[in-house]
């Protein structure tokens, strides 16, 4: 189950544990990505905690944990080759996966089709 | 805040826009920060060919002595360089003064060849309004101030420069780096240097704003040439250790604390006949007590500006000034003040990143060697 927010994560969730990533629509903002500081995994965080700083030549941003829960795998890749983020931003580029602590908060997050009209309102 | 209907335009806006230019607020004014070819490879580019930046924004001016002889006599009393000397078609880099010692800008001063030695000179955007007044206030009955409003600057840098501007204009190649003449280039009249702000050999081209349009078009017709953003014109800079005003000196900040003494010129020095000379002098004397450093951050994570320095104690002893990612230094880069006990290339120290210490060290500037074309003769 794919779904989006508004601070253009995505989370891909299966059997209980999301994996996160940015948006290709944020990679494009960002450009080109140079550093990724990734959260520890056992880490706990609330839905809205910072949880990832993404860093592009020209600034840093942070990403936010999109749901509660525990970090549970933080994808290492990102420390050699932080560009995976803006060349698979969907797939190889995520970020880290989390427990979903509480099924209700992923009621809040868009599907695929809403995200895409969110977007486009954006443009 | 300002709105993007208070901000001004250079006369490449259209142009810009059309290219794909992602328009952001600077210093007054809506400027690229990016092409669709991003940061990354802008800055690459600039390194292996040649890239082309409008800087239209910067302050242009002509200044003349209102008794007709040399305008550099009054400026000197406001700026530390040997700026009498300069010969008809040499340019210098120089620093604008306070009664402290402290640096209200940078600038370039160039001789023309007029009659009455009247000087060519560009300011930074963000301090063309205050320059201009302190100018105008300070040497008031002895220099005229005239804004070349209706001139555009764009600057084409990178080893490929010169034969892409030669091909238009052969006699560009017989320029020294810090050397600027009157040029045609396309049928117009430009006043052409050989310098910029990259750490490349390049140049920088004043023209009138009605042209320019075109002529940036024309130079884009050669493959070997990108339009380049503010944003890789940053990390171009950082590499080449070259200050930002504003950011690595502000009005508090001395020519010894930045790091530009060669900005002073040696008779100037002995002579001692600038404003804010008692501390330049002794701060050279001396030593000042904080100096501006190259600082290279061991990981991966980059120090931006207002990261906290601290020494391996965790004692906060400094700040960044400028930082980031240097495309070609492959990794991050940085300037900042530390107290001058520590400004020894080596030196290690700490940056607070996020609330966590990351270890970096002292480093020689430039990151990325200089390749200005200089005259030997």
């Amino acid at each position: 189950m794919l779904k989006f927010t508004e601070d253009h994560e995505w989370l891909d969730i299966e059997d209980g544990i999301a994996t996160v990533g940015i948006t290709d629509y944020a990679q494009k903002a960002l450009g080109d990505v140079v550093f990724v500081e990734l959260p520890e995994v056992g880490a706990t965080y609330s839905k809205g905690d910072e949880a990832a700083v993404v860093e592009s030549v020209k600034a840093a941003s942070e990403v936010y944990a999109p749901i509660s829960g525990e970090i549970t795998a933080v994808n290492t890749a990102l420390e050699g080759e932080p560009a995976l983020v803006n060349s698979a931003a969907m797939d190889q580029g995520w970020f880290f996966k989390m427990k979903v602590e509480d099924e209700g908060e992923l009621d809040e997050l868009m599907d695929e089709t809403a995200y895409a009209d969110f977007v486009a309102g954006l443009e | 805040m300002s709105t993007d209907e208070n901000l001004l335009k250079t006369p490449l806006y259209d142009l810009h826009v059309e290219r794909g230019g992602k328009m952001v607020p600077f210093a007054g004014y809506l400027m690229p920060v990016q092409y669709p070819l991003g940061i990354m490879k802008e800055h690459e580019h600039t390194r292996s060919a040649a890239g082309l930046f409008d800087v239209s924004h910067m302050g242009q001016c002509y200044i003349r002595a209102t008794d007709g002889g040399d305008p550099a006599a009054a400026l000197e009393k406001l700026m530390p360089g040997a700026l009498q000397v300069l010969k008809p078609g040499k340019m210098r880099y120089t620093l604008l003064l306070n009664d402290e010692g402290g640096i209200e800008d940078d600038l370039m001063v160039t001789r023309t060849h007029e009659p009455d030695g009247m000087l060519y000179v560009v300011v930074n955007a963000a301090c063309k309004d205050k320059d201009y007044a302190i100018l105008e206030e300070k040497l008031a009955g002895q220099i005229t101030l005239e804004p070349l409003d209706d001139r555009a600057l764009i600057a084409l840098q990178g080893p490929k420069a010169e034969a892409v501007l030669a091909a238009l204009a052969p006699e560009v190649a017989d320029l020294g780096f810090m050397e600027a003449t009157a040029v045609t280039l396309e049928g117009v009249v430009c006043w052409v240097s050989r310098s910029g702000y990259t750490g490349e050999d390049g140049y920088e081209i004043s023209i009138p704003q009605e042209e320019v349009d075109a002529f940036t078009r024309r130079l884009l017709q050669n493959d070997d040439v990108e339009l380049i953003g503010l944003g890789a014109r940053d990390s171009l800079r950082l590499e080449a250790g070259l200050c930002l005003s504003g950011h690595d000196f502000d009005a508090s900040v001395s020519p010894v604390e930045a790091a530009v003494t060669f900005a002073l010129g040696k008779k100037r020095r002995e002579d001692g006949d600038f404003i804010g000379a008692e501390r330049i002098l002794k701060e050279l004397a001396d030593g000042p007590k904080k100096v501006r450093v190259g600082i290279q951050p061991e990981g991966r994570a980059p120090a931006r500006e207002g990261t906290p320095v601290a020494d391996m104690d965790g004692n906060e002893i400094g700040v960044i000034t400028s930082g980031g990612f240097g495309p070609t230094a492959g990794g991050p880069v940085a300037m900042g003040f530390v107290p001058a006990a520590f400004a020894t290339v080596g030196t290690e120290i700490q940056l607070i990143i996020r609330g966590k210490a990351h270890p970096a060290k002292v480093a020689a500037l430039p990151f990325v060697e200089q390749r200005y074309k200089r005259k030997t003769s």
